[in-house]
């Protein structure tokens, strides 16, 4: 792929998104928005207990209440539970424990929230009041909420196949050359970290509309979902054992995923089952509370870590233990997230020779915990700035200085790190340098000595990180445990009239790919992007596709989109070659035109268009007719976007408020297609990470295992209000293995972002004494960490 | 939420018979507590009675030595009432920061004092300005109207017409959000009355109640440092995710001080 022509409609151009239209007069269609011919409507009775025993359910007042078509419990499902994607082997090789998952509780709930039982009505509100009328008995058992304590001896046992709640115990790295460098470390620095439970609150709540056609046997399912086709395969082949020819996936306009919308659940499988069940449509709509409840939420790990240093404060080896919370169930991709999304970073943008890191995944009576935006990455990124920052302090080494002493030298790559990973290409010092200058680092002191007069206290706080995209390669992923392929597809099937619609197989719910996507192809075939529509989201239309999370829908989906037009560019050359009378090695394409090398004979693209549907004067013995191809791209590593993020905040000592004053983020993200759409991206997962590192929490009550959460009332959601103008910058170095030069931008924000903001807390703390600080950093906990240093000082 | 009667009386009169021949009748006037608790089915009322078409019920007078407000009269019309911000600028200012645009464009000030929730904001006003509230039946001092979370001295059936306010000679109010909610975590009103000083703290304990130790403290001496010199105990106070009994104790005088220095 070439840079780019320049045109206003091509990469790098800040082209407006071609959805906002439809999206900000709110003309999208969401799967609420669909209704079928004869629709029913479900509600789930969900469990109101954290753990028990269901001893019986008494639905006969229920069913013969008004408009109800059908009640369904565990009793009544005869069908498969829902798979996990992916399995980790522990220590000893044994695979991890895979327990059961059926979308409606046979015997027994494990999280508040549990499916219990399936009410089809004709109306919504026939259903819900039908459900009231269903009596279960439970027998309650103590649950386990705590991660700290799940693996300890006596806690309750989640399930009894999983001794000690224990997953899986899993490990990466050389423990014996870890250990040999502690041995002669001139320091250690230790740090323990709580890396909160989230949950994710995308703005259009989970839905799912079950389809049945009893004339040809299909099944449709409409859902919220950013990879329909991943939907169809687990659910089909696992779940249901309908064949992909018989079931139809639609995922029409999605209002936000990160990440939430990836796994296959619950509710996807039961409207499709009760659809076949009562030869009608049915169709579920999560409320907020529910979403609150089951979506499934994100991060959840505890870890401890060491740093081994020598005398100069040069990295000499890592040790990190990690214990990660997986819920009741295994999410589908659950078990990769503290393993291979997380402890496989843990070099970051360091050096560091020696890495050992352990993972124990844990089963606890909550709600699972899958990928979020960042996904394993925000974990490890914090885990790994919180403890360079707290090395810098105890060593006296500027906090600066001893990130750049440990970068990775840009003339190191292609490197190695010692945790599996191989990074392709990088600059961490030019996003360091260029953050330091635009968030003016050097005249801090002056803003600090203002801040105090006023009674306030400022800090900086910076972090610099690095991530993984676009996981890959497939026969890589698979070794790891991965059972499915990564690869993207990608289509183009050029109309007539020289038109295009690209069919991908990614997924697009807020990213706009129809905007970027529409750029590439403008650019590539030198076409107005008004005559480039992009298609996602329907089984029936995409080839088979693995939708889109970890950043992987350009460098994965848009270098499949390339590899199509490339072949639709070598057979237009073949076609324009016999309309102008050359050889094929003479012509030549640039902006739409094809031309014969030294002369003056051009044909354009849309002659060669129609020449290719209307074959009148056409090379027929060597060359098929028509206009169309696809391809599937299967990337040959990972992407390693990163960057550096500096956040400057003021707080209140005596009420414990932080307020964000700056936030500068300088980031490498290889190619940039649409500036304006990337530097969106960033500033929205900016906010997310501000959210964690000072707002955002999901609590459970130890005793009950009650969400206590489980609405806005008590889940600080960021606002306007919470987040500053964001500066951003970029230092681009290509990726060096696809053919855009792409690395991936959707996660970079929520991943760089914490470790600054609380950095920067800390470093406003710092004249009082505090050393430590839990996210989120809530006023009441700045307040309280203020108090104890106090104490302590008396 | 369930199915009800709904009942859209244009006179008190009115709305007290139909409450009265309601099995369980619910008042509605903004609906910005009532209609999430339905929605939730948390509460299955077996009649609804709108007061927002009862014309008496609504306004903002100035009246004798204050102002009086009518019981239907929305936030945001208090908080952009010429009237008020001239005669009570902390009260308007309090309007101000309840919830946002769109609850304040809905909720009134009756349906915020009948309610009493333990973090509204409108309590610590009534309360912290001595204000009388007016209802069908009778006047009822401030002092003898909040009795603890969710409670009221009002009787079954009785509805707030109005709640007169006396002109200060100095008040002030601050408020420091519960962050998810945005309600108070704790909001404490400061006044310099005829009468003395008082000052009523909202959302730091099961009620809106008023400071002994503030009022002390600040009635030697009208300034913040006064105020933030006193030290509140933090029995009694709310505990909870957003905020420990101890915390709410320290926002006590730390708002009383914010307060006391904005006054006027």
């Amino acid at each position: 792929m070439p840079e780019g022509t320049g045109s206003a409609t091509g990469i790098g151009a800040s082209v407006k998104r071609k959805e906002d239209f439809r999206f900000l007069t709110g003309r999208g269609t969401y799967t609420d928005d669909i209704n079928r011919p004869g629709q029913t409507y479900a509600y789930i009775l969900r469990s109101p207990h954290a753990s028990a025993d269901i001893v019986k359910i008494d639905s006969a007042k229920a069913a013969k209440a008004p408009g109800v078509v059908a009640i369904l419990t565990g009793a009544d499902y005869d069908k498969g539970g829902l798979p996990c994607g992916w399995q980790i082997h522990s220590k000893d090789g044994s695979p991890m424990i895979e327990p059961p998952h059926f979308p409606l509780c046979k015997d027994k709930v494990r999280h508040v929230g549990d499916q219990v039982a399936l009410i089809i009505a004709e109306t919504y509100a026939q259903a819900r009041d039908a459900a009231e009328l269903i009596d279960v008995s439970y027998k309650e058992t103590k649950p386990i909420v705590s991660l700290a304590d799940a693996d300890k001896p006596g806690a309750a046992q989640v399930w009894p196949e999983a001794k000690n709640n224990t997953c899986f115990d899993w490990h990466i790295g050389d423990k014996a050359a870890v250990d040999a460098a502690f041995a002669k470390a001139a320091h250690v620095t230790k740090i323990d970290i709580v890396n909160q439970r989230l949950i994710p609150n995308a703005m259009e709540p989970r839905a799912a509309i079950g389809d049945f056609d009893r004339a040809t046997g299909e099944f449709t399912l409409y859902t919220t979902s950013q990879n329909p086709h991943v939907i169809r395969l687990l659910m089909g082949a696992f779940v249901l054992q309908i064949p992909e020819s018989k079931l139809r996936v639609v995922a029409p306009d999605v209002g936000g995923g990160f990440g939430s919308k990836i796994f296959h659940y619950a509710e996807e499988a039961l409207v499709t089952w009760a659809a076949g069940k009562v030869e009608r449509p049915v169709k579920w709509t999560s409320d907020r509370s529910e979403a609150f409840l089951t979506d499934a939420h994100g991060r959840d790990q505890i870890n401890h870590a060491e740093l081994a240093m020598d005398k100069d404060g040069k990295f000499l080896a890592l040790r990190v233990n990690t214990k990660a919370n997986m819920g009741a169930y295994l999410s589908t991709f659950a078990p990769c997230v503290p393993t291979y999304l997380s402890a496989t970073l843990l070099a970051g943008v360091y050096s560091t020779p020696a890495i050992y890191a352990e993972v124990k995944a844990i089963f606890t009576n909550t709600a699972v915990v899958d990928a979020y935006r960042g996904a394993g990455r925000p974990e490890t990124t914090y885990l790994l700035e919180r403890l360079v920052e707290k090395a810098a302090r105890e060593t006296g080494i500027d906090r600066v200085e001893i990130r750049r002493k440990n970068f990775i030298p840009v003339d190191a790559f292609p490197y190695q790190t010692p945790v599996a990973l191989q990074y392709d290409s990088g600059d961490y010092f030019s996003t360091l340098d260029m953050a330091l200058k635009t968030a003016d680092w050097a005249g801090i002191d002056k803003r600090k000595a203002d801040s105090k007069a006023k009674g306030k206290l400022r800090g900086i706080g910076i972090s610099t990180y690095l991530e993984a995209c676009g996981i890959a390669p497939s026969a890589v992923v698979g070794s790891l445990g991965a059972r499915a392929g990564l690869y993207e597809t990608g289509q183009i099937r050029v109309h007539p009239t020289g038109s295009v619609t690209v069919f991908t197989g990614t997924h697009s719910h807020g990213q706009g790919h129809e905007t970027t996507f529409a750029q590439l192809v403008s650019d590539g075939l030198g076409i107005p992007i008004e005559n480039v529509e992009v298609s996602h989201g329907d089984t029936n239309k995409i080839p088979f596709g693995m939708g889109t999370y970890g950043s992987r829908s350009l460098a994965v989906g848009g270098s499949a989109i390339v590899k199509a037009m490339d072949k639709i560019i070598t057979k237009s050359k073949r076609i324009a070659a016999h309309l102008m009378e050359a050889s094929v090695a003479d012509v030549e394409f640039k902006n739409g035109v094809f031309t014969v090398v030294g002369t003056d004979k051009s044909v354009p693209f849309g002659t060669v268009a129609l020449t290719a549907y209307v074959p009148h004067n056409y090379p027929i013995t060597e060359l098929e007719p028509g206009l169309e191809e696809t391809a599937f791209y299967d990337p040959l590593n990972f992407t390693f976007p990163g960057g550096c993020h500096i956040c400057e905040v003021e707080v209140d000592p005596d009420t414990g408020t932080v307020e964000v004053l700056k936030f500068t983020a300088v980031d490498d993200i290889g190619r940039v297609i649409n500036p304006m759409i990337a530097e969106g991206q960033i500033h929205g997962g900016v906010a997310q990470g501000i959210g964690q590192a000072l707002l955002e929490a999901a609590a459970y009550d130890e005793e009950s295992g009650q969400l206590l959460t489980g609405s806005y009332m008590d889940y600080t959601m960021p606002r306007a209000d919470n987040i500053p103008n964001i500066t951003v910058g970029n230092h681009v170095t290509l990726c060096t293995h696809n053919p855009l030069g792409a690395k991936g931008v959707g996660e970079v924000g929520a991943i760089g972002s914490p470790p600054a903001v609380i950095n920067a807390v800390l470093d406003a703390l710092l004249p009082l004494g505090v050393k430590d600080i839990t996210m989120p950093a809530s006023p009441h906990r700045v307040w309280q960490a203020i108090q104890t240093a106090k104490k302590a000082a008396e | 939420m369930h199915n009800f009667a709904f009942h859209r009386p244009t006179s008190v009169a009115d709305a007290a018979k139909a409450i009265g021949a309601a099995s369980d009748g619910k008042f509605v006037a903004g609906g910005q507590t009532l209609l999430p608790t339905l929605r939730q089915r948390l509460a299955e009322p077996s009649d609804m009675i709108d007061l927002s078409a009862i014309a008496e019920l609504k306004g903002i007078k100035v009246e004798g030595d204050g102002i009086t407000i009518g019981a239907a009269t929305t936030h945001t019309e208090v908080a952009n009432s010429a009237d008020v911000k001239k005669t009570i600028p902390a009260l308007a200012h309090l309007a101000s920061l309840i919830g946002d645009h769109q609850v304040r464009q809905r909720g009134t000030i009756g349906g915020s004092i009948a309610n009493n929730d333990p973090a509204a904001d409108y309590p610590a006003a009534v309360l912290g300005l001595g204000a009388t509230i007016r209802t069908n039946k009778r006047e009822i001092k401030a002092d003898d109207f909040f009795k603890g979370m969710f409670e009221t001295d009002l009787a079954e059936g009785e509805i707030i017409t109005a709640v007169h306010f006396p002109k200060p000679e100095k008040a002030g109010y601050e408020k420091f959000r519960q962050p998810a909610s945005r309600f108070a975590l704790v909001g404490v009103f400061v006044a310099k009355t005829g009468g003395g000083i008082r000052v009523a703290v909202t959302g730091a304990g099961p009620g809106v109640f008023r400071s002994k130790e503030l009022e002390a403290a600040l009635g030697g001496n009208f300034t913040a440092d006064a105020a933030k010199g006193v030290k509140i105990s933090a029995n009694g106070l709310n505990g909870d995710l957003h905020g420990s009994p101890e915390y709410r104790a320290s926002l006590v005088s730390t708002l009383a001080a914010r307060a006391t220095a904005a006054a006027s």
